[in-house]
């Protein structure tokens, strides 16, 4: 609905608009597997920018790749349309996730965490000098600009219906199990390694999507934009939300954006009635994380918190599934 | 180049690691946490010494320590003690949101490009003796702090259980608050050798501990002081090694090495090197 009132705003708010969908797109993959598993990942912003590349390698013409990039022939002269690319990219991005994920397995507590930060600096080395593929540190341009309010849109849709379908699965329900009581979840047959693979490789790929959504908005592609400042403002989009449920996700994401480009508008300067407003440059993260700080002491649970906007006709069926599930664990752990 | 000059480089930036991860460690004894925002401590010392540049030398290196516990004070109110209860994945995120805070501010109030300074012009081999000596003598110092000092104690008893301790007579929030000013301390050693050491200060220049502030305290196994110090010993030696003994076009891609070794570490020993029973997470 409010893409719909986008699309008869003027170009720049469309561009907004645009940019907060595929946003939500990378957000709702974290979520997948932050949200559902309670672990945290810093390593996603590598995956959103390993789609990209493969994107950007199988839809810039030849010719310009041929300038930039060195391959071998058959992929210099290959050029696919923007949705096979996408789905390549995604495809692979998933394989990917799939085998890095294997040794990380049996990683418990704080070491998860720290193992994909490592990963995401491993990434960010390769993407910076792998010159011959990635483009190093010059940026590939030349991408197919596609992204716009509609192809967004259809995008963050898909990913919205991949996110609730997960969630609803068996394997959602046992992942967020395993987040609640690791102990209890295994004791009742869980298999925690699995369902944390499971949820790592969508949510991978997921966030692949949105990665290659936000190249071919910007046109070019390079390798630095996702890298730390990027884990920072989407793990912040999640956390303000509230990373329990997918609302919260949303709401995270619509405020961030709302707010960041507030602020980036003000760092350009407004004109009042004959004055120019200018923020200094720097204060849009400064506040953001102010408020963002704000947020975590006064809800650390996030705004949503555990409340899920849902059609309740369609969903009550599997929200009552859910609750007696739950209850057995609690059961379980008042046992313990 | 020569295998001493080598092992010269090696032990001498193991060291300096090793004092930032100190830093580290000595929170993540007490609190169990990561305190990310040590790199941005580095800075603020960094930052102080530029704008003190041309004073003597005692009172430039006395403001950076001042300032660098004072910022690691204000961290903790800011950003630790209204979330005392929280649990850890919104503290990890609050944890990120204040260096990007601090690293901006100084961004807004420095400018991007990083500022060149002289700092005691000392020459490198000078300094690199200086960094063992400096390591060796905090760690021991620390060390012997831990051991014996009742402050010590009291700070592991506020961490273990905020409201016991303060039931016992324990001024919970102080010492904790102490804590971090030690750790600060320890920041502004490494601000003054980075210094020192560069030539010059920018607000990035905290990102680069962000390497040592993620791996050492894991490395060592999270709660051990000698641990820490290890682990960032550890990183300093193998970047120093990786650096030289690498072909030249692998060298670009040391850091990912060093990380690739980190993740088989974590795989091969997920609790570290150095960690007491009693601090193993039980079910």
């Amino acid at each position: 609905m409010m893409t719909a009132l986008a699309s008869f705003a003027a170009p720049a708010f469309q561009r907004t608009v645009t940019e907060m969908l595929v946003m939500l797109t990378v957000v709702l993959g974290l979520h997948i597997f932050v949200g559902n598993s309670g672990i945290f990942s810093f390593g996603h912003a590598g995956f959103m920018s390993a789609g990209p590349h493969v994107s950007a390698i199988l839809t810039i013409s030849p010719a310009k790749k041929a300038a930039t990039l060195s391959l071998t022939p058959v992929l210099t002269g290959l050029q696919l349309p923007g949705p096979a690319a996408m789905a390549v990219a995604v495809a692979v991005t998933g394989l990917l996730a799939f085998v890095l994920f294997l040794p990380l397995v049996r990683l418990r507590g704080i070491a998860f965490p720290m193992a994909t930060f490592a990963l995401l600096v491993i990434e960010h080395v390769i993407a910076m000098n792998w010159t011959r593929v990635t483009g190093g540190r010059q940026a590939v341009i030349g991408l197919p600009r596609y992204t716009n309010l509609w192809t967004s849109l259809i995008v963050v849709g898909r990913a919205l219906v991949v996110a609730t379908w997960y969630s609803q699965l068996r394997n959602g329900l046992a992942l967020r199990c395993s987040r609640e009581n690791e102990v209890a979840a295994a004791a009742t047959g869980i298999d925690i390694g699995r369902e944390r693979l499971t949820a790592f490789v969508i949510s991978a790929m997921v966030c692949a999507a949105g990665g290659v959504l936000f190249a071919h908005f910007v046109g070019t592609m390079t390798a630095g934009i996702f890298y730390l400042e990027m884990t920072f403002v989407t793990l912040a989009m999640m956390v303000v939300g509230g990373m329990r449920g997918l609302t919260g996700a949303c709401i995270g994401v619509v405020l961030v954006s709302a707010f960041s480009e507030l602020f980036r508008s003000l760092e350009r300067g407004v004109d009042l009635a004959g004055f120019t407003l200018k923020a200094a440059a720097g204060l849009q993260e400064i506040v953001l994380s102010i408020v963002l700080l704000a947020i975590l002491i006064t809800r650390p649970n996030g705004l949503a918190g555990d409340w899920e906007l849902t059609i309740s006709t369609l969903q009550r069926r599997n929200r009552k599934e859910s609750r007696d599930v739950l209850r057995l664990y609690r059961y379980w752990r008042h046992v313990q | 180049m020569n295998a001493l000059q080598i092992a010269i480089d090696a032990i001498s930036l193991g060291a300096i690691y090793a004092l930032a991860a100190l830093g580290i460690g000595l929170i993540v004894s007490i609190m169990r946490l990561i305190n990310f925002a040590h790199g941005e401590l580095i800075m603020a010392g960094g930052f102080c010494l530029y704008s003190l540049a041309g004073q003597p030398l005692l009172l430039m290196a006395v403001a950076a320590m001042l300032v660098c516990a004072v910022a690691a004070l204000g961290v903790e109110q800011l950003a630790f003690r209204p979330l005392r209860k929280a649990k850890p994945g919104t503290l990890l995120i609050s944890f990120f949101a204040v260096p990007y805070l601090l690293r901006h501010v100084a961004l807004m109030m420095f400018g991007s490009r990083p500022v060149g300074m002289d700092f005691m012009g000392l020459r490198v081999p000078k300094l690199q003796i200086a960094a063992v000596i400096i390591t060796a003598v905090l760690l021991t110092a620390l060390a012997l702090f831990f051991k014996y000092s009742r402050m010590s104690v009291q700070m592991r008893s506020s961490a273990e259980n905020f409201t016991m301790a303060r039931l016992v007579g324990v001024r919970a929030n102080r010492v904790i608050a102490m804590a971090f000013a030690m750790s600060g301390l320890l920041a502004s050693f490494v601000s003054m050798y980075q210094v020192a050491q560069t030539g010059n200060v920018s607000y990035k220049m905290g990102v680069s501990i962000l390497l040592v502030a993620f791996v050492a305290p894991v490395v060592g196994g999270l709660g051990s002081l000698v641990g820490a110090a290890i682990g960032g010993l550890l990183v300093g030696v193998l970047s120093v090694v990786l650096q030289s003994l690498l072909p030249i076009d692998l060298r670009l891609y040391r850091d990912a090495f060093v990380f690739l070794a980190f993740i088989a570490f974590l795989v091969w020993r997920p609790q570290g090197l150095m960690t007491r029973r009693a601090d193993m997470e039980r079910v």
